[in-house]
């Protein structure tokens, strides 16, 4: 499989803050990547030098083959194939929704169906809709739109069901899994590790501008392996235990109580509870 | 399908800019009836002959279609452009294969669709209500039609360049429009140019709005009237080398300070 992103040994400073210290990743095509950071941790910064918004002070970016620092016009034909989707705009709000997605669609040279792309994402009724008329989600919706419209090989989408009903938020998924389908490669930043954990095929964390670790999302910081969180009812007392065999310690307590036991639960620790351990372990 | 190219997307551009412009009330009201409403007020207000054929109401015509040219591209720009940085207009079309030459057209179209409008609608009003004379030969229409040009392109340019400017923008606004306001006093758009302080028409000498109102009466005045003017003339060739020389400064400021993102 071919690498639509590789990055090696990537610097940014601001002033002596170092947003991004020697980073390094591959995406390969076809996959949902998901970043996951906490504020401040490098991410926004790592995306914008991707999508060819601000200059890296040093190391090795290819983005589609093609470095997004270049000037000029052979970075136009290299957005040609990229989508980006940013977070929250307020713009065209004057303009239809299909005003907005057919204006864009001329900036491409092979756009898809101004039309198709708005049925995709759920705007079909709103279509006449002026943009400053919808709600929160028809808004991101429309970003989404916009985003899309040139056919891009990879989508960059930032914070994406930021202010969704969890409703619209499962139909958005839905919906990055469709693109995905189609063959584009998703890179995806979001606070929500339940989105990532539903999304992404495998998910990295970035804190301190490095990459802290990346696997699947049911594999991060050995999470399939950790120790399970047992509970059950004895008496007045509920109890816990961290076990590494939990199918054992579950019979143990069959025999013990000579059938049920009261309460019984076996838990793994969830994805945000890993996320969490290992942006704080690194804490100081 | 073809490759689009910088021009074709920059008169898509316009289109929408137009359409966008037309669909904003405020904008409607603000660029193009306010000057008309300016006019009706000192027209009413001042009806004096300020010299044998010449009525204040000319002289005032001559100064605003001066300002059409500044109201449209200058102040209109450098409010529009904060804004649209702010609501991340501009950098979703940034992310975008749109060439950023693309994005000047469309602007340039709007500047120009609205000063024309606008020209037209103070001449209109000039002539019914006020009695102001259109020119009668060929070369002064020419030396309009040169005047528009230049003035508005100079005026484009410097919108462009001071959309930097404005810390934000809703304050854009607040920033700009006294600027605009300021000039308007000092090159003799609201009180004959020759009455003012010498010190005022020395600092309006610098900048361009004085030169184009100086251009717009050496069109619309007799030119009998040329000798009012301060160097006694119509000055025609500094007129014109001096809005070509902020044009250019305009130009190299507006290319090293364009952003496309609020820092």
């Amino acid at each position: 499989m071919s690498k639509v992103i590789s990055v090696a040994g990537l610097r940014k400073s601001y002033g002596s803050t170092k947003a991004v210290d020697g980073l390094a990743l591959e995406i390969e095509q076809g996959e949902i990547f998901a970043l996951l950071g906490p504020n401040g941790a490098g991410k926004t910064t790592t995306v914008e030098i991707l999508e060819g918004f601000r200059d890296r002070d040093s190391g090795e970016v290819k983005v589609l083959g093609f470095d997004p620092a270049t000037k000029g016009r052979a970075g136009q034909s290299w957005r040609d194939r990229i989508g980006i989707v940013l977070q929250s705009t307020n713009d065209a709000g004057d303009l239809t929704v299909l005003e907005s997605v057919s204006h864009f669609a001329k900036y491409y040279a092979n756009p898809k169906d101004a039309r198709d792309v708005i049925e995709l994402v759920g705007l079909t009724d709103k279509a006449d809709a002026l943009g400053r008329t919808l709600s929160g989600g028809q808004r991101r919706r429309l970003d989404v739109a916009l985003g899309i419209i040139g056919n891009p090989e990879l989508i960059f989408l930032d914070e994406p069901t930021t202010g969704f009903d969890p409703e619209a938020r499962r139909a958005f998924w839905l919906l990055v899994r469709k693109l995905r389908d189609e063959g584009a490669t998703i890179l995806l930043t979001t606070h929500y590790l339940d989105e990532a954990e539903a999304l992404a095929d495998r998910v990295a964390v970035i804190n301190h501008g490095q990459i802290i670790e990346i696997s699947t999302p049911d594999q991060l910081g050995g999470r399939a392996t950790s120790l399970a969180t047992v509970s059950w009812r004895d008496g007045q007392q509920l109890q816990t235990e961290k076990s590494a065999n939990p199918t054992e310690l579950v019979k143990k307590l069959g025999q013990q109580f000579g059938g049920e036991v009261p309460e019984l639960s076996v838990k793994r620790a969830s994805l945000e509870d890993i996320y969490l351990e290992m942006i704080c372990g690194t804490y100081e | 399908m073809s490759k689009p190219t910088a021009l074709s997307i920059g008169l898509e551009r316009g289109k929408l800019e137009i359409k966008q412009f037309m669909r904003q009330r405020e904008s409607v009201v603000f660029t193009l009836l306010f000057p008309l409403i300016l006019l009706a007020i000192f027209g009413s207000v001042f009806s004096n002959s300020i010299a044998k054929g010449v009525t204040f109401s000319q002289y005032f015509v001559a100064g605003m279609i001066a300002s059409g040219m500044v109201n449209t591209g200058f102040q209109q720009l450098a409010i529009m452009i904060p804004m649209e940085r702010d609501f991340g207009t501009l950098k979703r079309l940034r992310g975008t294969p749109m060439p950023a030459s693309s994005y000047f057209i469309g602007k340039a179209i709007l500047v120009t669709l609205s000063m024309l409008v606008q020209v037209l609608l103070l001449l209109a009003a000039g002539v019914i209500f006020f009695g102001v004379n259109l020119p009668t030969s060929a070369n002064k229409w020419l030396l309009l039609a040169a005047l528009l040009v230049l003035g508005s392109t100079c005026s484009t340019v410097l919108g462009i360049a001071f959309s930097n400017v404005p810390k934000s923008g809703r304050g854009a606004s607040a920033v700009v429009s006294p600027v605009v306001i300021v000039l308007q006093f000092f090159s003799g758009v609201f009180f004959i140019f020759s009455d003012l302080p010498h010190w005022m028409q020395q600092v309006a000498a610098i900048f361009p709005l004085k030169w184009m109102t100086q251009g717009a009466r050496s069109v619309f005045l007799p030119d009998s009237f040329a000798q009012r003017e301060v160097a006694g003339n119509w000055e025609t060739g500094r007129t014109f080398a001096i809005i070509t020389a902020w044009l250019v400064l305009g130009l190299v400021w507006a290319v090293r300070s364009f952003k496309w993102e609020r820092d």
